[in-house]
This record gives structure tokens, C-alpha cells and sequence, in this order.
């Protein structure tokens, strides 16, 4: 990874490995980690290849099997590997394209309130004073207020819809990003290099972007790849409260809200979309406790 | 050791141009104590005046929060003095507008104490040679990369650490480096806060006869803070003496090391380490804390651990005044002129 290290390079023998071998190191030795890396990469090529391995599009209906049980279950068939829902849609179909609904709210919602949080966080961490004292006691009053709640009223007052949901799902989860940003840049200004980038006569921006963010980056990945999960998660329960996508979207909360009264006659239409959500989310976590682990010096061991 | 012979004869252009000249330079915080007390002064520097010319090195000596450092950053531009007159290369750098100040930053860099600290660990060691060239000069990058190079090779490192990550280097090499960036702008004044107290001995000599080399090949003013006596002595021309904000002594390296007319550098001498001889027997070791800044004594600021102290010191503060070719602040000075002085550190020149 270094380009610095080529062959010949006989000055380094026992030079520290580079950043990008010293990360991996750390990362490959937590197993939950690297499952969860797998499943993540797993659900990203069901999303970016969902028309090839879908069977069926999402939104086809098929009258003659209503709720037709897994193959796998006395009345199933291999047509339809997981079953299909109660209009008679291939689950197995719909689960595939609801990968790619949720990986983009996921990180739709994450970029969005990222790029946010850390121009905020810059400003609030660099600046200081009446700007820092207005900037954290708005965030404040934004994690003073329940999640869900808020991001109820907040898709309430613009309407349901999925571009909504992620708009409030952005603002709910925004201020992590506000206060984790803040607390490096303020960490990162008292250093040397900082002082030095000023006496070498960098203006602003360029002490904020170029300097000191940078240097921020490492808790940012780690809560990034945390909130991508918190993001699915909050939007399926929109989703499951009708606030979210919309049918026939394949979204896997609006899946089970839909199936909600099946419950109890066909298990596979509550199942499936559940356990992709669980697993989705829990790959997500594993992800993101494994580069903390690898990214934070202080757990080095 | 001794003072190193000053390299006058090698820049006769350049030397003797004073680089620096402060003129009872005040900084002074405020501390605020809550809403309905008046904020608390705490005067950091106090009236400091020096000039370091071309090829000169002024060393600030003394203990941990006397004001050294914030004299530095001062000097460095990066805080504004509360009063009195800075000149840098014939320019006030008080009075002077954003763009000029720009202008003027490029001609003081600065070296600091904890080389881990003061590069960007996320940057190559060519971004950060590069970093100020690329905001104060229009050169292309080729140009720059060149000069960083160049540059490189100037501090006893090799171009193919140009690409490499600060992480990679130890603690001498990232002096280096360090020193390296303060040299790219070709600036008239490097202030070098403790540039050499993190590093192992033989470390620090090599990164301080690097610095010398440099001196005597671009004609550099230092302005040198640290607290460590033997570094002083090896590198500085002139020594000024800080405690409690306040200058206690200043003047040639040689005569202040040979006969410390103040009785707080006589104390700083006197604690340096000595294996054996006679310096050893002549300790005065200091009693008590420094006092608080926020609360100075009110006559000589040394008087209350000063074993010499008179009912005079306590009520006049003494003014720095010419004396054996030096500036001393003591009410007292003379009486150390004759005998030879008491637990002065080792065999100084005169």
C-alpha cells in the first residue's frame, strides 16, 4: 500500500508496516469483524446485482399463489424459493430489491447527515465561543427528544414517503456527527502541526479541511458504518408505521407492515424480511466495532 | 562546551542586521473569574526588549511557566503583544495591516518541543515540506517537489522520504523534518520553543549542530527557548534570563555563564548537575514554587526566594540596568562583581 516501499528500498528493512497492512492486521484478527465485512459485501452485490439474480420483478403478481409457503414446506414449490406474500409476489424476489432500498437509505441517510454534522462540527470546534454554544445546544435539544418520536413529526410534517423518512432519519441521528466531529477537531487543534500550518501562514479553510479534519476521520468511519444500521433500522420502523416507502416499494420495514396480519396463517412473509434486516444490521455493527477496534490507538494492543 | 565563534566572519552581509527588535513586549491574559468579578490579569510576559540579529542566537532560559513560551509565540506572530513594539526585518508587526502580517509570518517559523506533535500524521513527509510553499508562493508543483528535496538533503535526510509518512520516522529524524518545513520559506527568524528537550542526548546534539550548520550557511537568526543550561551554553550567543515574565538577566552567552550577576541565574547555574569539582560544593539549591502570575510579588519578583534579599527588593522592583556588559535587574548586582562568583556552574570563558 505504500508506494514508498518498493523492493529495492534496502534504507527500511524493519520500517513500521504501512497504515493500510497495520489496519488490516488489527481488523483481520476480530472474526466478528470480518463476518460482518462478508455479509456486508454480501448484501452489496444483492443490491447492485438485483435485476440478474432476482427470479422475478419485485412488483410481479401471480394470482394463482397467494401466499404460497417456502419450498422447502409441504404446498411450496421452487419456483418460488422463499414463498410468496399474500398477492401472490416471490419473496425471494422482493427481499433482493429491498437490499437495495435499504443499503441506499442507509447510506443516503449516513452521507447526508455526515457532510452536515462535520461542517457543523468543524464550525462549532473551530470557532468556538457563541457559535459552539449555539451549534451543541441545538444538537442538544435534538437528542433530548426520542428518535422514533422525532422522526414521526418530522416525516408528519412533510408528508410520508421514503425521501422523507431519510430526511428525518438524517436529522435524528445528526447530532452524533456534530458532537464526535466537534470533540476531535478540538483535540486536533491544540496540536503542534496545527500552530505549524498557521506560522506557515494556512488561512481557515484550509487549517479546517486540509489540517485538522483529516485527522478526525477514524471515529467518523467508525460511527459512519455504526449509523448506516441505526439508519435501516429507523427507517424500517417508519416503514413498518406506514410513514416510510410506500407499497409495493420492497422495502423490508413496509414488507412487514404489510404482512403484519399473516402473522399467525403464513410465518415465511414476517420471517424473511426480518431476519434480513437483523442480519443486515447486526453485519453493520460488526463492521463498525471492528474498525473502531482497529482504528482507535487506544485499544491498540 | 563553549560557545560556538560567531560565524560574523563567514555572512558580513547579512550579520549584524537585527532580524528582531522587542521593545518592552507585554502580553497580557484575561482571566475571567466568573460573572460578577472583574476578570483577573495574568501577565504572561511582562516587558521583555531584545534584538537577535542575522546569524545570532538568543537563547530565553528559565523555568517552567516564567512566560518563555508565550514570548515565542508572540514572536512567531501567532498572538498579537498586549503593549510594546515588535520590529521584524524592519517591519512593525504590531501595528500592520491582515495582508502585510501575511507577508511578514513567512519571514519567523517556528520548531516545536514534541516533533510527534508537530508533523500531520496523515500527510507525506512532501506535502508537509510543500504545504507552505504551496500558500505563499505561486511555484509549480515540480518546482516545489524540487525544493523539498533540496531541502531534505539540507537536513541530512534522503529524497526518498519524501513519500513517506511522519509515523515512519523517529523522533530525530521528525526534528528534522520539523526543522526542515521552518526552513522552506526561507525565513529571516526561526524561534525554536525546546526544539531539542524530547529527544535522547546524542540525538539532540546531532539535531543542534544541525541547526548550527544551518545558522552559519543562511545567515538565521534563532531565537532559541529551552531550559536546558548545557544546550544554552553550546549554541547561544546571548542568553536572556525569564522568570515571572520579567527579563533577570541578559547579555553574552560567555560572561553570564562565567559570572551570573543575578541570583536567579546563579541558582539556575548552580542546579545544573555536576559530577564532581568545585562546582559541586557551591550549590544554593532554590526553595519554594515559583509565585503565581496571577499574584506577583509586589518589589523585585524574585525576592521571595531570593537568599539575598534585602527590605528593598521587597518593595521597589529593580529595573534592568547595564552593568559588566550585560543587563541585570537586581538592586544587588554589584555586590557579585568581586569575589568571583558564588556557585557559578563550571569553567565558563570570560
Amino acid at each position: 500500500m505504500m508506494p514508498a516501499a518498493t523492493p529495492s528500498d534496502a534504507a527500511a528493512p524493519d520500517a513500521p508496516p504501512g497504515p493500510w497492512r497495520e489496519f488490516w492486521g488489527y481488523f483481520s484478527a476480530n472474526r466478528g469483524a470480518v463476518a460482518g465485512l462478508a455479509i456486508v459485501v454480501a448484501v452489496l452485490s444483492l443490491a447492485a446485482f438485483a435485476n440478474v439474480l432476482a427470479p422475478y420483478p419485485p412488483e410481479l403478481t401471480n394470482n394463482a399463489v397467494f401466499l404460497k409457503p417456502p419450498a422447502w414446506q409441504e404446498g411450496g414449490s421452487w419456483a418460488y424459493p422463499l414463498g410468496t406474500d399474500a398477492i401472490g409476489r416471490d419473496m425471494l424476489s422482493r427481499l433482493i430489491h429491498g437490499a437495495r432500498l435499504s443499503l441506499l437509505i442507509g447510506i443516503a441517510v449516513v452521507a447526508l447527515s455526515i457532510v452536515v454534522g462535520i461542517v457543523l462540527g468543524l464550525v462549532a470546534g473551530y470557532f468556538r465561543g457563541v457559535t459552539e454554544i449555539a451549534i451543541m445546544r441545538l444538537m442538544d435539544i435534538i437528542l433530548t427528544l426520542p428518535s422514533l418520536l422525532l422522526a414521526i413529526v418530522i416525516v408528519a410534517i412533510l408528508g410520508p414517503g421514503l425521501m422523507n423518512a431519510m430526511l428525518a432519519v438524517a436529522v435524528v441521528v445528526l447530532p452524533h456527527y456534530v458532537r464526535i466531529t466537534r470533540a476531535s477537531v478540538i483535540a486536533e487543534m491544540s496540536k503542534d502541526y496545527v500552530t505549524a500550518a498557521r506560522a506557515g501562514g494556512a488561512g481557515r479553510i484550509r487549517l479546517m479541511v486540509n489540517e485538522v479534519l483529516p485527522n478526525c476521520a477514524a471515529p467518523l468511519i467508525v460511527q459512519a458504518t455504526l449509523g448506516v444500521s441505526t439508519a435501516i433500522l429507523d427507517a424500517a420502523a417508519l416503514g413498518f408505521l406506514g410513514l416510510g416507502a410506500q407499497p409495493p416499494l420492497p422495502e423490508w420495514g413496509t414488507m412487514l407492515a404489510d404482512a403484519r396480519e399473516f402473522v399467525l396463517r403464513a410465518w415465511w412473509v414476517v420471517t424473511f424480511p426480518g431476519l434480513m434486516i437483523l442480519v443486515t444490521v447486526l453485519a453493520f455493527n460488526l463492521l463498525g466495532d471492528g474498525l473502531r477496534d482497529a482504528l482507535d490507538p487506544k485499544l491498540k494492543r | 562546551m563553549s560557545a560556538r565563534p560567531l560565524p560574523t566572519d563567514v555572512l558580513p552581509g547579512r550579520a549584524g542586521t537585527p532580524v528582531v527588535v522587542a521593545r518592552d513586549v507585554k502580553r497580557i491574559y484575561e482571566i475571567r473569574r466568573g460573572a460578577f468579578r472583574p476578570p483577573a490579569r495574568l501577565q504572561a510576559v511582562g516587558g521583555v526588549s531584545f534584538d537577535v540579529e542575522a546569524g545570532r542566537t538568543l537563547a530565553v532560559v528559565g523555568e517552567s511557566g516564567c512566560g518563555k513560551s508565550t514570548l515565542a509565540r508572540v514572536v512567531s506572530l501567532l498572538e498579537a503583544p498586549s503593549a510594546g513594539t515588535l520590529v521584524l526585518n524592519g517591519v512593525d508587526a504590531v501595528h500592520v495591516s491582515p495582508k502585510a502580517k501575511r507577508l511578514l509570518r513567512r519571514s519567523v517559523q517556528m520548531v516545536f518541543q514534541n516533533p510527534y506533535g508537530s508533523l500531520n500524521p496523515r500527510k507525506k513527509i512532501g506535502a508537509i515540506l510543500e504545504a507552505p510553499l504551496e500558500i505563499n508562493t505561486e511555484l509549480a508543483p515540480p518546482a516545489r517537489e524540487e525544493r523539498a528535496k533540496a531541502m531534505l538533503a539540507r537536513v541530512g535526510l534522503r529524497p526518498e522520504h519524501y513519500v513517506r509518512y511522519p509515523h515512519m520516522f523517529s523522533g530525530g529524524q521528525r526534528q528534522r523534518i520539523a526543522i526542515a518545513r521552518a526552513l522552506m520559506l526561507n525565513p529571516a527568524l526561526v524561534v525554536a520553543d525546546e526544539p531539542v528537550s524530547a529527544l535522547d542526548v546524542s540525538v539532540q546534539a546531532q539535531v543542534l549542530n544541525l541547526m548550527a550548520d544551518l545558522q552559519d550557511e543562511l545567515g538565521l537568526a534563532y531565537l532559541f527557548i529551552s531550559h536546558d543550561l548545557g544546550v544554552v551554553r553550546h549554541i547561544a550567543h546571548d542568553v536572556l534570563v525569564m522568570y515571572l515574565g520579567l527579563a533577570m538577566e541578559q547579555g553574552p552567552t560567555a560572561r553570564i555563564f562565567a559570572r551570573p550577576l543575578h541570583p536567579y541565574t546563579q541558582a539556575l547555574l548552580a542546579s545544573v548537575p555536576a559530577m564532581a569539582g568545585a562546582a559541586r560544593v557551591r550549590r544554593v539549591p532554590l526553595a519554594g514554587e515559583l509565585p503565581s502570575p496571577l499574584n506577583p510579588p509586589h518589589g523585585c519578583v524574585f525576592s521571595t526566594r531570593c537568599p539575598y534579599a534585602i527590605e528593598r527588593c521587597r518593595e521597589e522592583r529593580p529595573e534592568s540596568r547595564p552593568l559588566d556588559g550585560r543587563a541585570v535587574a537586581c538592586h544587588l548586582a554589584e555586590r557579585f562583581l568581586e569575589p568571583p562568583p558564588a556557585g557559578a556552574g563550571g569553567t565558563g570563558q570570560p
